[in-house]
């Protein structure tokens, strides 16, 4: 079946939310996602949003966009970390003229606290010099994600936008370069509908799910980035994915820096505030790549303690931060410790190891969202993708906390503004008769399939072993190792067994879509962090310890080859006016 | 640990109506999420059974569900507080449809979600470059009712809900509460009209279910009753 509409929006998070709102009526626009709306992974965001309001203490957008360079260990494009930070004070007001509940300060206005790597110059005339912490996180309780999700869902009932929730997008019509529409099929019926296009906006959100330990939610598959990479477009940075480094022990759940932001301390088994030693001037509250290497590193040097399950964690303590602030300020996940760990925070100290939380790299885009068709920065035509999907590249090697929420609202507006000024003159063209037939015959193979593989031990043992090679730390061997295991994984894939053969609500076949997709990602990460020879961000190598500024100021590029190793390219990063110079908080 | 689970199935390509279906899974531990034993069933036992989750902590709303007589989310409950002595009984949330297995057609509680009006209406245009000013105090009076995931296990917890289908239930009608107490909203009256019909808020015999169901533990019946009180006042 076809259906035609002017735009198609692919996920249903805050990025592709806040895209539709964007879209004119006289336009017709539909929004599909695997999962309903309020459902979205953005929802699990807790800590903060943030951006430079000055409404408890002075600060500007160029603290914000110094510490977001620094913080992307240089690796992030600067021209386009300019336009976020400065239109993060406009993004704010928005969100609280939809209708965002706000905790709030003293007069009334938007309250704001500390978080990871947000820091101000402790004296205004010594820009460069000493920095201090700076109150730069909006925030609403500890459940900022939840209620951003919740606005911009209700503002599109609001704009009576058109939802087809629960169909999973199998593949993007591309013909001679532009993008046409996309293929999907109805989960509950299991029919495929081609949805013809003037614009697509890719917005699934990340993959963390190829993690074994991982905050992302189970729909964290990247199939957004996969669809891309499979149509033979570029991933971009995809070897810099960041392990937020208070996970809760054993289940990955996130426990949100705002717990350091509100005064919290990381504690090893001998009781010692170890961060002093790995970042002296913030602390507990330096970014997450050098937090979550502290912490195996303390693990590593035999200061975790050993769990019940077999793995090291340390202590996040906040004790001493007394009943009210914890209820007031960190009720969700205080409640997570008590609910999964059976720890009490206001007496006990939370056991936490880091989690993979944050894809850096993506579907490599320009500042107006349009997604790039090679390293020289072409376009593809009707084509655009925004939030974690997308590397714009705001985050570079490392992103800090509160810049995902922003980047949501920030490129989801000007990828729906983008949009507009395309609809103006853009038109249907005409759709090759073959479309639609690749996902048939995808979805008629794992279907008839009476393969031996179980998809769960797929997933499981790359989980485990992307984990185990591709982490926090790497290692020439352990990434060849991964690279072979992947090359094994993929063999075996082709031998899965869909062993529900029902048309309804088929949750099977999704699984194998989604591991499918899972390996994708996970060969573009792999072959990624293979190459790049030096340590930046959340992209550490043993064997090269150091950031190379001589030769890796650049992203990467890959190129997904049909039963080949993908082909890498690069793009060289735009320095604007901060210089790179040594990370050290 | 070895334990007893009946989960309450249904394919409608193949089944005249639901049936229950046990299953003795092996090597779970105490600290386990009940969801964590639906997908070692789905993964290692029978990979048709079909069911909601995302998040897998709370947050999203998926995966609601009736467990041994009483709704909650699958991920938010630890098998600790579960008896496993007995079979744990897993049936899908009542008075939906169901789709297949512990999957149900959720749209009719989205629509009612949608009747109370659920964004922010203003007459007032919002001061151009900062926000509208609201007191620390007022925030915190919307954060119990925010803080609601749309995961429907009050709503249809509700026995008003299972004699009447046109009852907006508990979700809908937190959600109005949420924006009538906003002192930034200016549609509190055209909610509280919506709220004061045959199927709106006097349908709301206070009966706790929807309390007791709420994974959020949430105090729906008191919200729900501000508003009674609110409509009251205004006809007086």
């Amino acid at each position: 079946m076809i259906k035609k509409f002017d735009v198609v929006i692919v996920g249903a998070g805050g990025a592709g939310l806040r895209a539709a709102v964007e879209i004119p009526k006289e336009y017709s626009c539909a929004v599909i996602s695997k999962v309903f709306p309020t459902r979205s992974h953005t929802g699990t965001a807790q800590g903060g949003v943030c951006a430079a309001l000055s409404n408890m203490e002075d600060d500007s957008w160029e603290n914000h966009a110094f510490d977001t360079v620094k913080g992307s260990d240089y690796l992030g494009d600067q021209d386009s970390i300019e336009v976020m930070c400065k239109d993060a004070i406009r993004a704010i007001m928005e969100l609280e003229h939809m209708g965002m509940p706000f905790s709030r300060n003293e007069d009334g206005k938007i309250a704001q606290r500390q978080f990871g790597g947000h820091t101000k110059p402790a004296d205004m005339n010594d820009p460069y010099g000493k920095r201090v912490s700076v109150k730069r996180a909006c925030y609403s309780a500890d459940r900022t994600g939840h209620v951003m999700l919740q606005t911009l869902y209700e503002n599109t009932i609001k704009n009576q936008v058109t939802f087809f929730s629960e169909y999973f997008v199998t593949e993007l019509l591309m013909e001679d370069g532009v993008c046409k529409g996309v293929v999907a099929f109805d989960i509950a019926t299991s029919e495929l509908h081609i949805f013809q296009a003037k614009a697509v906006l890719i917005a699934t959100g990340g993959y963390g799910r190829v993690f074994r330990i991982t905050s992302n939610s189970h729909a964290g598959t990247g199939d957004g980035m996969a669809l891309v990479y499979k149509a033979g477009l570029p991933l971009e940075d995809m070897e810099f994915f960041q392990f937020h480094p208070t996970g809760l022990w054993k289940l990955g759940i996130l426990v949100s820096e705002a717990a350091r932001g509100e005064g919290g301390i990381l504690k090893n088994k001998d009781g010692e505030r170890f961060m002093i030693r790995y970042a002296p001037t913030v602390m507990d509250l330096a970014p997450r790549d050098m937090v979550s290497r502290a912490i195996i590193t303390e693990i590593r040097e035999g200061r975790g303690i050993r769990g019940s399950d077999g793995t090291d964690y340390v202590l996040l303590d906040l004790t001493h931060l007394g009943k009210e602030v914890i209820d007031d300020k960190l009720p969700e996940i205080t409640g997570f410790a008590r609910t999964y760990l059976g720890v009490e925070p206001t007496t006990d100290p939370i056991p936490i190891q880091p989690t993979a939380h944050y894809a850096m790299g993506g579907i490599p885009t320009n500042v107006n969202c349009e997604v790039l068709l090679n390293e020289d920065g072409d376009i593809v035509r009707g084509l655009y993708a925004a939030g974690e999907c997308a590397c714009v590249s705001v985050h570079g090697g490392n992103r800090l906390g509160t810049n995902s929420l922003l980047d949501l609202v920030v490129f989801g507006r000007r990828g729906g503004k983008a949009i507009h000024e395309f609809l103006k003159t853009a038109s249907f063209g005409d759709l090759n008769e073959n479309a639609g037939k690749e996902t048939n015959g995808t979805i008629k193979k794992l279907m008839d399939s009476k393969g031996s593989e179980k998809i769960s031990n797929i997933r499981t043992e790359l989980q485990n072993s992307m984990m185990e090679d591709c982490g926090v730390f790497r290692t020439d061997e352990g990434l060849r190792k991964m690279i072979s295991k992947l090359k094994e994984l993929r063999e075996r894939f082709k031998n899965i067994a869909v062993q529900d053969k029902s048309r309804v609500f088929n949750t099977d076949l999704v699984e194998a879509l989604e591991l499918e997709n899972l390996l994708l990602n996970a060969e573009a990460t792999v072959y990624s962090a293979y190459a790049r020879h030096e340590s930046r961000g959340a992209h550490t190598r043993e064997d090269f310890p150091v950031r190379d500024d001589q030769n890796w100021m650049k992203h990467t590029f890959a190129f997904w080859k049909e039963d080949q190793d993908p082909e890498l390219k690069f793009k060289p990063v735009v320095v604007t006016r901060f210089q790179p110079m040594e990370r050290k908080y | 640990m070895d334990i007893q689970v009946k989960i309450l199935r249904y394919n409608p390509e193949k089944d005249n109506e639901p049936y229950y279906q046990d299953f003795n899974v092996k090597g779970v531990s105490e600290d386990w999420r009940l969801l964590d034993v639906l997908h070692e069933i789905k993964w290692n036992y029978d990979s048709s059974l079909t069911f909601r989750r995302s998040c897998a902590h709370g947050i999203c709303g998926s995966d609601g569900m009736k467990v041994n007589g009483r709704n909650r989310l699958a991920c938010a409950l630890l098998l600790k507080y579960i008896n496993t002595k007995k079979p744990i009984v897993i049936e899908p949330l009542p008075s939906l449809p169901i789709i297949k297995d512990l999957v149900v057609d959720m749209s009719s509680f989205f629509n009612k979600y949608e009747v109370v009006k659920p964004y922010l209406i203003t007459n007032t245009p919002p001061p151009p470059d900062s926000e509208r000013i609201q007191s620390n105090e007022d925030a915190e009076k919307l954060f119990e009712s925010a803080k609601c995931i749309l995961c429907a296990c009050c709503t249809t917890s509700c026995p008003s809900t299972w004699t009447n289908e046109n009852y907006l239930g508990p979700a809908a009608m937190l959600k109005a509460y949420r924006f009538i107490n906003d002192t930034r909203d200016e549609g509190a009256d055209e909610r509280l009209d919506i709220l004061d019909t045959p199927d709106g808020i006097w349908r709301c015999h206070t009966i706790f279910n929807c309390i007791e169901a709420c994974p959020k533990e949430i105090n729906i019946t008191w919200h729900l009753s501000q508003l009674k009180k609110r409509i009251s006042s205004r006809e007086m």
